[in-house]
């Protein structure tokens, strides 16, 4: 007896940094900047309050939807930080991470046969979840010379005017890009005059840095009723092991998103649910002081890949920096000698689609000590092979 | 502003190089050379010392937390009395604090013996004071910020997306 796989799991390849863990495995000096979450541990007051809900024995089931005083923060938090107005009652779902409510949209609003354009380079997981829910994948590719930031220029080469949805992510995983509201303009712009719906990944929101502040497509004219916006605690609030995450829409998808939800979830991480509560009540302070570290350690980066006389654009947001690599390597062929030779773990930039090949993703949320030895390990590395 | 940048960068680690302090402030290293030289002449940064777990060495190393309490007259305030005490070196902080008495102090030294010796002959004679109580460190869990535990690991994946 074998099991038949299904067509959609046989098409997803698998997962581009496989092969680079093996190679990690190997040594025992490894410093990693590969790491995609937070190094702070969750404010106190946050493990604390989950502790105490543990002790209260508050580990039943919620509303599938989330606690009704979770999501209440949860709608007072984005109006004041993001001037997004979203009602607790029917525009706001709780989920197991943001990565349940991207498959969620996936699943409740691609048919098979739709287009789903998607701006790389960009998360992994936006192409599997859009083959997954039977779509089909359209990457429009962005490019280094506008710092990373999605055009119509760029959305019109690659067709995207006749797909369903468009899919984007700012502040950006891997590049470290963001987008203003003067660049969102005409991406939106596009957007209502093709149709499309939008899912904006906001998941880096609270980290920008060099006074930009987010700006969610979702608050531009007419975008509103055709966006769904997704966010969590796993970044800004360094609660990844927690699974909490949540999506923003209009009251008739996130009911749809929610009929899914409710089937194969139930509801979001009771414990979890308790802790991100309490990060909303309480952890501003928390959030403002990794900010500061994150952006400290982003200036400390870029000078030095500058000094080393590595190419990178000047991210602004999340906490990666995505520089090019030098003449003569490939980003696979980099990533991989500079494992093997000097023991930093980085990841290729073709991993993350379209527009990422030639450029490295480095993250940051690394301490200062390890930053700074990666770094003149880089150093060494380059000095000797160019 | 780059004034109080630096200020938290060498608060957090003393012995940032002036050229790292630079990169994490997009200063140049000779602007951050000139905020430190101006930090030290206003007197804001006095001095630059190592957090010390005394637990991980051999040597033992005694600390105490003081309380006193003083009487004013008309010839004597607690500046004087302060200035007084500050000078002794086994004192390693002196402050004045709101509550139940006025002064807390911090004493250091090589035994119990030398501490309470320093204590009943040098401070409880001071004709101002008129009582002290003294709590002998038995186990410190943060200094300056800097927790003392073992620390947690990076249990952190090298690579995740
Ligand atoms: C852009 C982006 N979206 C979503 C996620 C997943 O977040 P969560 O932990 O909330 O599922 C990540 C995590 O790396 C991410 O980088």
């Amino acid at each position: 007896m074998r099991f038949e796989l299904s067509d959609r799991v046989q098409t997803v390849p698998p997962s581009g940094i496989r092969r680079f863990f093996e190679i990690a495995e190997e040594r025992d000096d490894v410093i990693s900047l590969g790491v995609g979450e937070p190094d702070f541990a969750t404010p106190w007051a946050a493990r604390d309050a989950a502790i105490t809900s543990l002790e209260q024995g508050k580990t039943s089931y919620t509303a599938n939807r989330g606690k009704r005083e979770l999501r209440e923060a949860i709608s007072d938090y984005v109006a004041d930080r993001f001037e997004l107005g979203y009602d607790p009652d029917e525009e706001i779902i709780v989920t197991a991470g943001a990565s349940e409510a991207v498959d969620l949209a996936f699943r409740a609003f691609v048919d098979p046969g739709d287009t789903v354009a998607i701006a790389q380079p960009s998360y992994i997981s936006y192409e599997p979840g859009v083959v997954f829910a039977g779509g089909d994948v359209l990457p429009v590719p962005t490019t280094e010379e506008d710092d990373f930031r999605l055009t119509v220029e760029a959305l019109e080469a690659a067709g995207a005017d006749e797909a369903d949805t468009l899919v984007l992510c700012y502040p950006n995983n891997p590049t470290g890009a963001i987008m203003t509201e003067a660049d969102l303009e005409p991406v939106a712009e596009f957007v209502r005059e093709h149709d499309l719906t939008v899912l904006s990944d906001e998941i880096y929101a609270e980290l920008t840095y060099d006074g930009n502040e987010h700006v969610s497509i979702a608050t531009l004219p007419g975008m509103r009723e055709r966006t769904i916006v997704f966010n969590g605690f796993s970044k800004a609030h360094a609660m990844t092991g927690l699974r909490l995450g949540y999506a923003l829409g209009p009251a008739d998808a996130i009911a749809a998103m929610n009929k899914i939800h409710q089937y194969t979830m139930l509801s979001a991480p009771t414990t979890a649910q308790h802790a991100a509560l309490e990060a909303l009540d309480s952890c501003d302070g928390d959030v403002r002081e990794m900010v500061s570290q994150y952006d400290r350690r982003r200036r400390f980066v870029l000078s030095r890949f500058r000094e080393i006389g590595m190419d990178v654009f000047e991210a602004k947001g999340a906490f990666y920096c995505f520089p090019e690599v030098p003449e003569g390597f490939t980003a696979e062929e980099f990533a991989e000698e500079v494992l093997r030779e000097q023991g930093v773990a980085v990841v290729p930039g073709d991993v993350f689609g379209a527009g990422g090949n030639g450029h490295l993703r480095i993250s940051y949320a690394t301490g200062l000590e390890d930053l700074r030895e990666a770094l003149a390990r880089i150093e060494a590395f380059v000095e000797e092979h160019t | 502003m780059s004034e109080r940048e630096v200020l938290e960068l060498l608060r957090e680690n003393a012995r940032y190089s002036t050229a790292d302090i630079a990169r994490m402030t997009d200063l140049e290293e000779t602007e951050v050379e000139a905020v430190i030289e101006e930090l030290e002449a206003a007197g804001v940064v006095r001095g630059y010392q190592a957090v010390v777990d005394w637990d991980k060495l051999e040597q033992e190393r005694v600390r105490a937390e003081v309380e006193l309490n003083v009487r004013l007259d008309r010839e004597t305030g607690y500046d004087d009395i302060a200035e007084r005490l500050a000078r002794f070196p086994q004192v390693t902080a002196l402050r004045l604090v709101s509550g139940d008495y006025d002064f807390h102090m911090e004493v250091e030294g090589d035994s119990i013996r030398e501490v309470s010796q320093f204590i009943s002959e040098k401070v409880a004679p001071v004709p101002e004071i008129t009582q002290t109580v003294t709590h002998y460190v038995m186990t410190s869990y943060k200094e300056n910020g800097i927790e003392l535990g073992d620390g947690e690991d990076d249990e952190r994946l090298s690579f995740s997306p």
